[in-house]
């Protein structure tokens, strides 16, 4: 049950270092969604980066370097959100949020964790 | 994102009315721990040191956190400890951060204000999620107490310390913290918790405040320093009221006045029928302050001195100094007037002194009052001996509540000829002759009425619990309070009984409670022969006033057709109906 993602239609792969903004759909994989703990690794991770990084779901758009605005989407098992990074290291930022979305933020939540 | 802050709507919660008054004031909001958060601002030039402040305190939170963590991460393991990690990343988050400095410099808000609105728009935002992240409401209310207690450190405020005027918003109050509210600032209350006819409740009333209970939760709704409206008469709360609804009850408070001022011209009339009958209107009073208030309204003397603010406001029990100079005062201000003082009515739940006896099943039906005297004589003794000493400085009479049997009453009278046996023999002054009475408080003692009359000089009718135990109602219980009804017949024959012993036996009989307070029962009350009201210091002007309007032989006939009814509802229509044909009569 590893976390299903895939790169966005626009910007995946122009991203450079002027600051354009390149995102990245992904799904929340977790049973129980995305709660303190994944919010906390994802404020981090996102934190190690310079860029800019947001979630977007639906219509509610939050700061991806803060817990508290994460945690504030709610989201739950199998909600889709869209990862936006902009700034000159957009690309390695979306890259590891992403791969920690896959990793199911290192969660036993599915069979294919080793 | 989070909404903005500006532009709150307006916001009406609907709680339980328990002590009359309308007011507006601003907000002191008490959580569980009596934090108070005033809205203060920072002087331009000391903000570099209230951020450095904030910095500590962010500091040190984030220390405890950490210290909690390994604690609990050695004990119980890496999951547990877990908690305190979000706890840290949440107070270490940079948007919350930001928000806070940019409170504090740029909007120049205190800094424990900063925190506490910040940290509870957040709460706020998750409480209103619809899944489990709501529980993350509770996370946000700790870090916001850890910070505060930080932030305030030593200078942590409580209610004793209040010196300007608020409305205080709890999430309960102690009778105790109730008890000292100072009356100078605190001009009304709110809590979430709370029923009527609470202690709580009683205490408002008497400190004539208005006073809104279980409104529900409503406190992450609210900031120190906010304007807030309490309406005591509807039992509303409303927060971020508008203009116009600020407009409205400015206007009801100054009518209010105009009200109580054309009252205020009744106080040196007598409570006399325009059939030249004489009623007595006494006072219900807890605390010896609440006697001002009494005599401002002219009343006739104090008919109930609750004793019980004595046992609740300290945790020792009191000392028979505590009690006499408590009964002197009154007793000093009530020359050539009785002041009848109540033994300790009080379940021993609530007794702070004592050690809980075994978990009551049904603490209103346990150890409480007059019974609980008797098992504690020493405690019992030392309240006696102070009511006798006090005796001897004007008119005392003491009454014994909750009696259900002669043996009590018994039981009670030989307690006292002791401990007047031992004042006397150690040459100190009471008065021998002091009358004695018994509330008329169960069904038991009105079956039972003809036979106890013998063994008192006066009996005191105590509706409140009468009502309770006659209609098998706890009032403070939501499910059934509808059923707790001074109307129903049940309550009225059980009155003409007991009134009409005590004419029969020539015993002066009073009736205390909510009852005789409300104006609706004046004529219904006179008509079945009640000559003494003891009331609220604030009902004393409207009781006296239905009093003089009204002859005893037409509430004769109002009580007669109320006693012919069967049902409450009826009663109270009928009764509601007398008294609009009164209040026309006297406005015409």
């Amino acid at each position: 049950m590893a976390a299903e993602s895939r790169e966005s239609l626009h910007n995946a792969s122009e991203a450079n270092s002027t600051g354009e903004t390149i995102s990245r759909e992904v799904v929340v994989a977790n049973r129980q969604g995305l709660h303190a703990r994944p919010a906390d690794l994802l404020a981090r991770e996102a934190r190690r980066w310079q860029s800019r990084i947001e979630l977007v779901a639906d219509s509610q758009r939050v700061d991806g370097k803060s817990i508290l605005d994460v945690l504030t989407l709610a989201a739950e098992a199998g909600t889709r959100l869209v990862v936006e990074a902009t700034g000159p290291d957009a690309r390695e930022a979306l890259e590891a949020i992403g791969s920690l979305f896959d990793r199911n933020f290192n969660e036993h939540a599915g069979s294919q964790e080793t | 994102m989070l909404p903005a802050a500006a532009a709150p709507a307006m916001l009406k919660l609907q709680g339980i009315a328990v002590s009359p008054g309308v007011t507006i004031g601003e907000a002191l909001v008490l959580d569980a721990e009596g934090f108070r958060i005033p809205r203060r601002f920072v002087e331009r030039s000391a903000v570099d040191t209230e951020l450095a402040r904030l910095a500590h305190a962010v500091a040190e939170t984030a220390r405890e956190m950490e210290h909690n963590r390994d604690r609990i991460h050695e004990e119980l393991g890496d999951q547990y400890a877990a908690i305190f990690d979000a706890h840290l990343a949440m107070l270490h988050d940079p948007r919350l951060q930001q928000e806070l400095t940019a409170a504090v410099r740029d909007r120049n808000w205190w800094p424990e204000y900063a925190v506490s609105r910040t940290l509870r728009r957040y709460a706020k935002v998750f409480q209103s999620l619809d899944n489990h992240i709501s529980q993350r409401a509770h996370d946000i209310y700790d870090i916001e107490k850890s910070l505060l207690r930080n932030l305030l450190g030593q200078r942590r405020e409580t209610l004793a310390a209040i010196s300007q005027p608020v409305v205080v918003l709890a999430h309960n109050l102690t009778p105790s913290e109730t008890a000292n509210l100072d009356r100078r600032f605190v001009k009304g209350f709110a809590t979430e918790l709370g029923g009527p006819g609470s202690h709580t409740a009683i205490v408002a009333e008497g400190l004539e405040i208005p006073a809104v209970v279980g409104v529900g939760p409503f406190l992450s709704d609210v900031s120190g320093g906010e304007p807030v409206i309490l309406d005591g008469n509807e039992g509303l709360v409303i927060l971020q009221p508008d203009e116009e609804t600020i407009a409205r009850y400015r206007l009801e408070e100054e009518a209010a006045k105009t009200v109580a001022a054309r009252l205020d011209r009744l106080r040196d009339l007598p409570a006399e029928t325009t059939d030249g009958v004489r009623i007595y209107i006494t006072g219900n009073i807890e605390f010896p302050s609440e006697v001002e208030q009494c005599i401002s309204r002219g009343c006739d003397g104090i008919g109930l001195y609750r004793t019980e603010f004595l046992y609740l406001t300290s945790r020792r029990e009191p000392t028979e100094e505590d009690h006499f100079e408590a009964y002197a005062s009154v007793v000093a201000s009530m020359p050539g007037k009785p002041v009848v003082i109540r033994t300790l009515d009080l379940g021993a739940d609530k007794m702070l002194t004592e050690t809980k006896p075994e978990e009551e099943r049904n603490p209103c039906l346990g150890l409480r009052s007059i019974r609980l005297s008797l098992r504690q004589l020493p405690m019992f003794r030392t309240q006696l001996r102070a009511i006798l000493r006090a005796s001897a400085l004007g008119d005392v009479r003491v009454m014994f509540p909750l009696i259900s049997t002669i043996t009590e009453l018994r039981q009670a009278r030989m307690v006292l000829a002791d401990v007047m046996e031992d004042l006397a023999e150690h040459g100190i002054a009471f008065n021998p002759k002091m009358p004695v009475g018994m509330m008329v408080e169960t069904p038991a003692a009105v079956v039972m009425l003809d036979a106890f009359i013998k063994d008192v000089d006066f009996v005191s009718i105590g509706t409140n619990d009468l009502i309770q135990y006659t209609l098998a109602v706890d009032r403070g219980n939501k499910e059934v309070a509808d059923l707790y009804n001074a109307s129903d017949p049940a309550v009225l024959r059980l009155l003409r009984r007991s009134l009409d012993v005590a004419a029969e036996a020539g015993v002066p009989a009073n009736v205390c409670g909510q009852m005789s307070g409300s104006v609706m029962f004046t004529q219904l009350l006179l008509g079945l022969g009640l000559r003494h009201l003891s009331v609220p210091a604030s009902s004393i002007p409207e009781v006296k006033q239905a009093c003089r309007s009204v002859s005893v032989a037409e509430c004769r006939l109002i009580a007669d057709k109320a006693l012919a009814m069967d049902g409450a509802r009826e009663v109270k229509a009928y009764l509601r109906d007398q008294l609009r044909r009164l209040l026309a009569q006297t406005v015409a």
